[in-house]
């Protein structure tokens, strides 16, 4: 059974109206090839218009689909090979992180993500793709391992935000996050981002310190949710609606289209017709085809240079005035 | 920032000291004599409660007498995503610049501290909660590429509810900006010590903050990433005693040193001396 998004009502009833024809069709022999090509052409129409218009916070919606795919969907799909490594040799492995060495067109490369689940019991064991500091420091010594061998380095941003529980606190998620933050930026080798559902926070940053940036045209990527955003701006607990979510969605300007007009992402990853559970084989192949052409973009540059730009990247992100005297 | 939206009475208007002549301590709910607590550096003189403290009394605490030179004070916000809530984000800065007497939350600059020269970069609560927006984090990078230059030591004193909202994914990347210049400033030698104050949430504790060679918090100072009500809504359990206080990050080997606001200057000369 497909998932529809309120939004999506509209062509989930024409879809329903054309598998009930085939069906008719199968069993009655008739010929209504033309009445179903009429449908899903009408179909198709309307998915475009929706999804050529959507709101924030419908992308926010779809960036959080769950039949959307998530960082191991698309290693399978994008990669020859892919070896997990587990754990971060001080407390625990944490299964909202997942990495490895991978081949992408016999590239090898580390990729690193975020990883939510799909069902309710794995959606428990993942953390709903939220991190405990083990999730960042086992990302960060897979990057480091990359670096000794010389390999690029890829991460998937996919969480809500960095898990807010005690044991987290107690075992320093701030340090972690501040760490991983600190570290990517003097990595010596090449770092590409690719956003692929929700970039929540400093859970999503602690990931995103790249020397390119990219984001699937659906996805999301900001300083706090707009359910958050929304109860801090109306101060209330609980009896937020989606009224008020969709108006913080549109202040926080939090789409892949928002962050490149901002240029604080370089490009934006095209997804399928309705989005990128639609169809992920399309989705994976324009995220492969990006990271090998970043990957070469980048693999004449010298480490000093790498870092030297990675570094003029971040100094000039913020948006402040120089009074005259 | 999710600190914001707690309701929880002890993490609110704590620094809220009443014009009159009496104070309540929000610690101890002792009535204490105004000039008493003024005298004792805003410190409780019953229970050894830190009251919050501005930027500017800060420096008082820390710099030599006079010695305090401001940098880029001319560097003040815009609104680069038009946010408007209950107010706009413009009305919301002069509002808050009216009420604090500062252009922004942090306040940088070159001093003497003892006789050595270091740079300090100090945040304020009263603006707009501390929050780090692109001038927070612009000041802070200009500090950091200044004791770069100088090669002196680098001292920061975080109090904050974390990233600012209002500017969106500018604040977030502030975060990644401040901790790539930490980066250098440890790669090339040069001291860096983060004090922490009441209190130190979000993007600040998960930036520059948390950096620190050597990290020291005033007793009592709330820290942590999300904020306790956030995480008492999610775990659905108590929070233990002390939780997210600065004793028990000290007790979990997060931060080196609590210290009594009164030795708060002495302790960074000592460390400084041992450094340079
Ligand atoms: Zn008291």
């Amino acid at each position: 059974m497909r998932y529809y998004l309120d939004f999506e009502k509209p062509i989930e009833e024409l879809e329903l109206k054309i598998e009930e024809l085939k069906r008719l069709s199968d069993r009655k022999d008739m010929d209504i090839t033309s009445a179903v090509k009429k449908l899903e052409k009408k179909a198709k129409e309307l998915r475009s218009e929706i999804f050529s218009n959507l709101s924030p916070w419908q992308k926010t919606l779809l960036a959080r689909h769950p039949d959307r795919p998530y960082t191991l969907d698309y290693i399978n799909l994008l990669c020859e090979d892919f070896i997990e490594l587990h754990g971060d040799r001080r407390f625990s492995d944490d299964p909202a992180i997942v990495g490895g060495f991978a081949n992408i067109n016999g590239v090898t490369v580390m990729i690193i993500g975020h990883q939510k689940g799909r069902g309710t019991k794995e959606r428990i064991y993942r953390n709903f793709g939220q991190p405990q500091p083990e999730g960042y420091r086992k990302a960060l010594r897979l990057m480091k391992f990359a670096e000794r061998f010389k390999k690029p380095i890829i991460t998937f941003i996919d969480t809500p935000g960095a898990y807010p529980g005690i044991g987290a606190e107690e075992r320093g998620q701030s340090e972690a996050i501040a760490m991983n933050l600190m570290e990517m930026s003097r990595i010596k080798t090449s770092i590409i981002s690719i956003v692929i559902g929700e970039g929540g926070s400093g859970g999503a940053l602690a990931l995103g310190v790249a020397d390119r940036i990219y984001m699937l045209e659906h996805s999301i990527y900001s300083v706090i949710s707009p359910e958050g955003c929304a109860a801090i701006l109306w101060k209330k607990n609980g009896d937020l609606d989606s009224e008020e979510f969709s108006k913080a969605a549109d202040a926080l300007r939090l789409t892949a289209q928002d962050l490149l007009g901002f240029k604080i992402i370089d490009d934006i990853i095209p997804e399928p017709l309705g989005g990128a559970h639609r169809d992920p084989e399309f989705a994976a192949k324009k995220i492969s085809e990006v990271i090998l052409k970043s990957i070469e973009d980048l693999s004449n540059k010298t480490p000093g240079k790498l870092i030297e730009e990675r570094y003029k990247r971040l100094r000039r992100i913020g948006s402040f005035e120089t009074l005259e005297d | 920032m999710w600190f914001k939206k707690t309701k929880e009475p002890r993490l609110q208007k704590k620094v809220k000291i009443p014009e009159g002549l009496w104070v309540k301590c929000e610690n101890c709910k002792e009535i204490v004599y105004r000039k008493e607590i003024d005298k004792n550096l805003k410190v409780c003189p019953k229970c050894n409660y830190h009251f919050r403290i501005s930027a500017k009394e800060r420096i008082k605490l820390l710099a030599d007498d006079g010695s305090f030179m401001e940098f880029d004070a001319d560097i003040v916000p815009v609104d680069p995503l038009n946010f408007e809530d209950t107010m706009s984000y413009p009305e919301r800065i002069k509002e808050n610049q009216k009420k604090s007497g500062l252009q922004e939350a942090v306040i940088s600059g070159e001093a003497l501290i003892n006789g050595h020269h270091v740079v300090f970069a100090i945040m304020d609560f009263s603006f707009m909660g501390g929050s780090m927006g692109s001038v927070v984090g612009e000041k802070i990078m200009r500090s950091a590429e200044m004791v770069l230059e100088k090669k002196i030591p680098l001292i920061s004193v975080a109090s904050s509810g974390g990233a600012r909202m209002q500017e969106g994914i500018f604040s977030l990347m502030q975060m990644a900006k401040v901790s790539a210049v930490i980066g250098r400033v440890k790669d090339n030698g040069i001291p860096y010590i983060s004090v922490l104050a009441d209190p130190t949430f979000g993007g600040v504790a998960a930036s520059f903050a948390m950096l620190g060679d050597i990290i020291i918090a005033e007793p009592r100072s709330l820290i942590g990433f999300a904020g306790p009500r956030v995480i008492e809504q999610t775990m659905k359990q108590q929070l233990p005693d002390n939780f997210q206080r600065a004793e028990f990050l000290l007790e979990h080997g997060l931060i080196d040193m609590v210290v009594n606001r009164e030795d708060l200057k002495e302790t960074l000369t000592k460390i400084i001396g041992f450094l340079s």
